[in-house]
């Protein structure tokens, strides 16, 4: 990138948030035409020094520099005057307004006062055809997939005259074919001379597309590398700040009789699903977003209804109407948004623990107390949970131990069929092998476990067996000796 | 700070946390300090016995309504609830010459209804309990005027007066049940598994729901606490007035509101004390008498506790985000 102008150059950024600094004095520098990728565990700041270049928030201290213009800070406006695009993780559409409409939301095209409607639709329809997007620009974006809602926000951005774009985890909701049809995208805009920040978890998107790669942790600035030049391990070594392998323990014992059984289960939008999982057992969940993962834990848990079908746990057929049920059967859930779902965050963190059972250790209606500390202590042992007191806000502790905190949650209910969705999402790396040698050992004590995975290095190096789902229905299930990651994806596409 | 704090500097750093956290405490007792020396009359046994005695009405009635807010609701039908039950309870006695006791006892039994009937309202159409409440607000009352059929209905027994009027010792009747209502809700809120669930389902519904909790039943529990607690109200009132009216106890549930909101119970649910609501009563209540004290028209009444709540609110906002930037600078300071 030697020949290349730098566009963007970032000068010792500082921003305070209460408890962390989330940017300790970092520099960089973005060049014209690269895609630039920002890789970093949570917490590193990627998403604060975004914020920062589009002017959603004020630094504290440092400089943005911009064709050799020097700026202590941004504002929206301004940014959005000097060419800088953002594309969040969550969507910032109108969801009753058309594609056309969206892609120009903010921006005047034709008349002083006015919309020109005609005008809108047919620069909407030159933006999508540049870009190959097949889509009707007059229908409604809450009609949209999520892929395509993701692609709108692509073309909202492009109109603009981008000049630096920046994308934020952007393939979350995507395919693998909608993501190559995204780096499609990205390619066409690099050849017209935008430079592209890409930020993502996936390392293999990082290597595919990208010119460099530059690392953050603990909200500092660690290093660049140019793509071509480094490997997965140093980069991983460089986001942890040690070396560490990516490896999954391994069990002791042998998963014995079934725990869990459903027969020809459907409702929630899935449809006639049957499989087991025994004692001992980690089963993979696997299938790409919009198959049905979710949905299908939530029938099973009682949070959605079933429309027919049987479930049985140990042998025996329940009807499951409500979470109670599940939770009276057994069944525990850790749902994949724990901060909507999960947790009560302005509460503490025995309070948390102890919630599920809080009936059960009251006597004439008043809460235990005594008994209420034993079991919150305990599990903060057994689980490892890395708070100052057991009083301290849920909200204040790291994605890791609030995970820990909702699995404690569960066992505290004496769940022995435990549904984890997407559990180490949104964990740092090094959270995420401790969370691993818990759920083993969870297997290890005869607890059987459905893990609902997006990340394939995870599903093959936990699970025993893979029950892949597609729209709805049951693709597949691969036992061990059969796992490859083209397979289980061939299943989940629907292409097998 | 380059040297080692002064006492000076650490106790008005103490001060000033004490402050924040105690701020509608703070206000009360500044309140009560500015009445006392403007007006003689205000820091007298008789005055402040009749102060409290005027706000005990409420209070009842605004400690059922924290735990619909607790639990994430709102109920802005109980002023309508108190018209209804009271025209009721006035009938039964004077038409229809029903024990006193039974009389008391329909009320509880049709304020306990009218709140649930909001509650499973709420659930069952699935629609925010503001509007269920703004809706059946107005037929209650609607009720209520229909039932009284624009009179005041007199000749209530001599015996249902003591209630209102009487005196445990020295304590007003009224006053009495408030503190024994007071001391049971915070019990039930703060020691009991029930008390979790309300503060839970108004935490965070979702993940109260996926808990195993029944959401809908709780609603309606919650607000038959509320209604249960307006039915108490009611007969208090109409025991003090001693004759029937619709205009018993219309508007309520704003003094319930406001009181609420200045003792720090939160709008959107999970928070609250029955400490900061006595306290926000009280407010209501010093302010009310001082005024009157005064001489003040209803009307500026209105134009000042209205200013005391916007004052209130925002000042807490300010103390919040405050809080914020002070934990950030405390990490540059390390």
């Amino acid at each position: 990138m030697a020949d290349s102008r730098v566009v963007l150059s970032l000068r010792d950024l500082v921003k305070k948030y209460p408890g962390v600094l989330a940017l300790d004095h970092v520099s960089m520098d973005f060049a014209e035409g690269e895609v630039h990728a920002l890789l970093g565990e949570n917490g590193a700041g990627k998403s604060t020094l975004i914020k920062v270049i589009a002017g959603a928030i004020k630094p504290d201290g440092g400089t943005i520099g911009l064709d050799g213009r020097q700026y202590a800070e941004m504002d929206p406006h301004l940014s959005r005057s000097l060419g800088i695009e953002v594309i969040y993780q969550e969507f910032n559409l109108v969801p009753p307004m058309s594609v056309a409409e969206n892609i120009f939301l903010g921006s005047r095209v034709g008349g002083r006062w006015l919309v020109d409607f005609q005008t809108v639709r047919e620069r909407a329809k030159e933006i999508l055809g540049q870009f190959n997007i097949v889509m009707d620009p007059d229908k409604p974006v809450r009609e949209l997939s999520p892929a395509q809602q993701r692609l709108v926000e692509i073309a909202k951005a492009v109109s603009k005259n981008v000049r630096i774009l920046i994308m934020d985890e952007p393939s979350a909701p995507l395919s693998v074919a909608e993501v190559e049809h995204m780096f499609e995208i990205i390619k066409r805009l690099k050849q017209r001379g935008v430079t592209v920040i890409y930020i993502s978890h996936r390392l293999e998107e990082v290597f595919r597309i990208s010119d460099r790669v530059s690392v953050m942790r603990d909200g500092r600035y660690i290093a660049t590398r140019v793509t071509a030049e480094t490997n997965r391990k140093e980069l991983i070594r460089l986001m942890v700040g040690r070396d560490l392998t990516e490896s999954y323990p391994r069990r002791a014992t042998a998963p014995s009789e079934v725990a869990l059984e459903v027969r020809h289960l459907s409702g929630n939008g899935v449809r006639d699903i049957s499989f087991s999982v025994r004692k001992g057992e980690i089963l993979g969940l696997s299938g790409l977003v919009g198959a049905g993962r979710t949905e299908l834990a939530q029938v099973i848990y009682g949070a959605a209804a079933a429309e027919g079908g049987e479930i049985r746990v140990h042998g025996k057929p329940v009807k499951i109407k409500s979470p109670a049920d599940a939770i009276r059967q057994g069944i525990g859930l850790l749902p994949e948004d724990r901060k909507e779902h999960g947790l009560f965050l302005e509460m503490g963190v025995k309070w948390n623990i102890s919630f599920p059972i809080v009936r059960r250790i009251s006597r004439r209606g008043l809460v235990d107390t005594r008994t209420e500390g034993e079991i919150a202590e305990k599990y903060r042992e057994r689980l490892n949970i890395r708070t100052p007191t057991l009083e301290q806000r849920v909200k204040n502790l790291s994605g890791g131990n609030q995970q820990k905190v909702v699995l404690a949650k569960s066992l505290a209910a004496e769940s022995d069929i435990l549904i984890f969705d997407e559990p180490t999402k949104g964990i740092d790396v090094g959270a995420k092998q401790e969370f691993y040698r818990l759920m083993c050992e969870l297997a290890d004590n005869g607890i059987a476990i459905i893990m609902i995975s997006s990340d394939m290095q995870e599903l093959l190096g936990m699970s025993d067996r893979i029950v892949v789902l597609c729209e709805g229905e049951l693709a597949g299930q691969v036992g061990r000796e059969q796992f490859s990651q083209d397979y289980i994806l061939d299943l989940a596409s629907g292409t097998h | 700070m380059a040297t080692s704090p002064s006492f000076l500097t650490a106790l008005s750093t103490n001060a000033g946390t004490l402050l924040r956290k105690y701020a509608p405490q703070t206000v009360l007792i500044g309140l009560i300090v500015l009445f006392t020396f403007v007006s003689p009359n205000f820091m007298t046994v008789s005055n402040l016995t009749l102060m409290v005695r005027q706000i005990s009405f409420a209070t009842i009635s605004a400690v059922g309504i924290m735990f619909v807010m607790v639990s994430g609701a709102i109920d802005l039908s109980i002023g309508s609830q108190i018209v209804l039950t009271n025209i009721v309870m006035a009938i039964l006695m004077v038409r229809y010459h029903v024990n006193p006791a039974l009389a008391i006892l329909c009320c509880l039994a049709m304020g306990t209804l009218l709140g649930t009937l909001n509650g499973v309202l709420s659930v069952k159409l699935g629609v925010h309990p503001l509007i269920i409440t703004l809706g059946t607000s107005t037929i209650y009352k609607g009720l209520g005027y229909i039932a009284a059929d624009g009179k005041n209905i007199i000749g209530l027994p001599e015996s249902f007066k003591v209630l209102g009027q009487g005196y445990l010792g020295p304590v007003p009747i009224p006053v009495a049940i408030m503190i024994v209502i007071a001391i049971i809700a915070d019990f039930v809120l703060m020691r009991t598994y029930f008390g979790r669930y309300v503060f839970a389902m108004g935490g965070n519904a979702e993940a109260a729901r996926l808990a195993g909790l029944d959401i809908d039943k709780m609603r309606g529990v919650t607000f038959a606490i509320c209604g249960f607690a307006s039915g108490i109200t009611s007969v208090l009132l109409l025991s003090r007035v001693f004759s029937g009216q619709v205009f018993t106890g219309q508007g309520i549930e704003f003094d319930c509101l406001t009181a609420a909101l200045l003792g720090g119970v939160s709008f959107t649910g999970g928070e609250g004390t029955i400490f900061g609501l006595i306290t926000g009563v009280l407010i209501i209540g010093v302010l009310n008498n001082a005024m009157q004290l005064a001489g003040l028209a209803d009307f500026y009444q209105n134009v000042v506790k209205g200013t005391v709540l916007l004052v209130a609110v925002g000042f807490d906002m300010y103390q919040r985000k405050r809080e914020a930037k002070e934990a950030a600078a405390s990490v540059t300071a390390k």
